[in-house]
């Protein structure tokens, strides 16, 4: 498995810090808000996982696209989806990027090169694909990224776009997030493989297995498939092995169900943020000038959904035909 | 008749009674899906996994088109698989197996092989999960030969519909209402069967027919009680299967009130409705006194806003509206 090396800038090391802190508290924030009622329908959240949605946005361009999961709110984030509108959205408010529409498992930002949210498992990775193809046609050297899990990776969809990917060379970067579950079915059992990334063989692509908890190794993993990519070269895949803190979605717990309590304090212990405050031998000056900004920025993104107005009754018949 | 001793359960576990039952008298009987192995997740296979072990209560990958086309081919050679899709809405991606190969296989290979396999389809909107996780799609089966297509609307009816399913020679669609399963209901202890392929009059009543399907069966009951408030008597109707649909059986009592309404949580073009209404007016167009009115979900995705979502799904209010309309 891959770990980082140290080529990696301290300051750039500090923005992915910052975009894996937005992500967890903007998290922790839907999961408050989803308790007393102000969030509605299905949220997944990623905490536990922000290493990964961090380290992969930060090897992109602003204009490369990103397709996500139902559990997508980190790597909407990390690609420069805009929080007020996003925790809009969750909330319900006609402000939000789906107009309320969509809701959390739907999120997208087209205009941040986020190309939705896709709670269909597997769905997204087809689409990837096309837009790979659009930019090929092109002749652009935008690159697309899709995010899946570990239980999409035995989908078929999966294995169809890395063969379309791979044969037509689309300028397409897989990233699996292998969080070792999809819902309560373990990937030792689901998946026929240890490492999802050998999986690339097949379709003759690069594969390469990281540490999802680390964001330094996820980043120059993606840098390099990224660059791949634009170079017209093709697909690759990435795994970062990593771990969600909470359980699937809102109806069961953190462990204890099908995931041992020794297993998940385990994964706790290597909590990609902590992680990352130790590469940077963070001072805790520098930890609570990050969280004080943050908190700022998610203070301000409650207070725009807030104060947002409901959506109108005619929203429900709009957006049906361009 | 020896009497018959009932209790009340919820659907849910009428279900889950049904798979239990089946499961022990018959051991070709197996059941495949995402998370079905593990008791707690769901309480329509609480203890499946646990009584009869993970070779018959099977956990599948996320692979939708493989686990189904795996049961077709499972069905021909002898078992009689039950597939659990969790929300119908992901069954989508098994269509082919379905449509194109187990409902058109028996006849396609001149009768050589049966396919007795059920596929157990949750689904329904109500709960703000949006456009792909709150499908209503048992219309878009109707239209498939060789498929039977059942949609209970109570804890008896679901019990005795599926383990009918389950015995069943041939494919059977069988559409759970995720809003109906925590609905209590009263059912017969023991070995309760019901046919395929009968309608049940649920309420009786003279002056309209209300017609529902899954749930809104049970908004057509709470609407028929809304109504009698007002003096108006409604029948209530449940065709229970759409594929058989029993025609006979929904026009008796069409010819007796000469009024009805359909309802049902698909949506309204191409929807059930639509077929219930054209076989009404070929059977019994002499005893409508008006013309048939649906009530259904409108011609839009199902949006995750709570408010925005009840205005595009169906509702008992909805459907006291229609009727009062046809009334008038
Ligand atoms: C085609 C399809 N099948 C089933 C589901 C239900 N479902 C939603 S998320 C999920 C598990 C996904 O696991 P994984 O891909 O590992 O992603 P994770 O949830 O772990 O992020 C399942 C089975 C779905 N949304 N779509
Ligand atoms: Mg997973």
């Amino acid at each position: 498995m891959a770990r980082s090396t140290s080529r990696l800038s301290r300051k750039r090391l500090g923005e992915m810090y910052r975009t894996m802190l937005r992500i967890r508290r903007f998290e922790e924030t839907a999961d408050d808000l989803y308790m007393v009622g102000k969030v509605v329908g299905g949220v997944h959240v990623s905490i536990g996982q922000e290493a990964c949605s961090a380290g992969v946005c930060a090897a992109l361009r602003e204009d490369d696209a990103v397709l996500t999961t139902h559990r997508g709110h980190g790597h909407s984030i990390a690609k420069g989806t805009r929080l007020p509108e996003m925790l809009a959205e969750l909330m319900g408010k006609v402000t939000g990027l789906c107009r309320s529409k969509g809701g959390s498992m739907h999120i997208a930002d087209v205009s941040k090169g986020h190309y939705g949210a896709h709670s269909i498992v597997g769905a997204n990775m087809p689409m990837a694909a096309g837009i790979g193809l659009a930019y090929q046609l092109e002749g652009k050297d935008q690159v697309a990224v899709v995010f899946f899990g570990d239980g999409a990776s035995n989908n078929g969809a999966f294995h169809e776009a890395m063969n379309l990917c791979a044969i037509w060379k689309l300028p397409v970067v897989f990233f699996c997030e292998n969080n070792q579950y999809a819902v309560s079915v373990p990937a030792e059992y689901s998946t026929s493989v240890d490492d999802i990334s050998v999986r690339s063989k097949g379709y003759d692509a690069p594969g390469l297995t990281v540490d999802g908890m680390d964001v330094a190794a996820v980043y120059e993993a993606s840098r390099e498939a990224v660059a791949h990519a634009r170079r017209g070269l093709g697909p690759s895949l990435i795994e970062g092995k990593t771990y969600r803190f909470f359980g699937h979605s809102r109806g069961d717990p953190h462990y204890g169900m099908y995931r041992t309590k020794e297993e998940w304090e385990g994964w706790k212990g290597r909590d990609p943020l902590i992680v990352c405050e130790k590469m940077l031998k963070m001072t805790a000056k520098q930890k609570k000038a990050h969280a004080d900004a943050v908190e700022a920025e998610i203070k301000e993104a409650i207070e725009f959904a807030e104060s947002s107005p409901e959506p109108e009754e005619s929203v429900a018949l709009e957006d049906i035909f361009a | 008749m020896p009497e018959v001793k009932m209790r009340t359960i919820s659907y849910s576990t009428a279900i889950n009674e049904a798979l239990h039952e089946e499961m022990a008298r018959d051991e070709k009987v197996f059941l495949m899906g995402e998370d079905v192995a593990l008791s707690a997740i769901s309480p329509a296979t609480a203890g499946l996994g646990d009584r009869f072990g993970h070779e018959r209560v099977r956990n599948t990958p996320i692979s939708e088109l493989g686990f189904t086309g795996a049961a077709v081919g499972a069905a021909m050679a002898g078992y009689r698989p039950v597939l659990d899709m969790r929300r119908i809405d992901f069954m989508m991606l098994a269509i082919d197996p379905i449509a194109n190969q187990a409902a058109k296989l028996r006849y396609m290979l001149g009768g050589q092989v049966s396919i007795p396999l059920v596929i157990r389809a949750p689904e329904g909107g109500g709960s703000q999960n949006g456009p792909t996780h709150s499908q209503c799609l048992e219309a878009w089966f109707i239209q498939v030969p060789g498929l039977r297509v059942i949609v209970p609307s109570d804890p008896a009816d679901a019990k005795g519909l599926l383990k009918s399913a389950i015995r069943e020679d041939n494919p059977v669609l069988f559409v759970e209402y995720r809003a109906l399963y925590s609905l209590e209901g009263p059912v017969p202890e023991g070995d309760h069967t019901e046919p395929i392929g009968k309608a049940a009059v649920k309420r009786e009543g003279s002056d309209i027919t209300l017609i529902g399907i899954g749930s809104q069966a049970r908004s057509c009951l709470e609407a028929a009680e809304l109504l009698a408030g007002e003096g108006v008597d409604a029948e209530v109707v449940d065709p229970r299967t759409i594929n058989p649909l029993d025609v006979e059986g929904i026009a008796d009592s069409v010819r007796k009130t000469g009024r009805c309404i359909v309802a049902e949580e698909g949506h309204k073009s191409g929807g059930v409705g639509a077929e219930i209404a054209a076989s009404l007016q070929e059977a019994a167009f002499g005893a409508l006194k008006t013309p048939i009115n649906r009530v259904a979900a409108l011609d839009v995705p199902v949006p995750v806003h709570t408010k925005l979502e009840a205005i595009v799904l169906p509702s008992t209010e909805k459907i006291v509206a229609a009727a009062k309309k046809v009334l008038s």
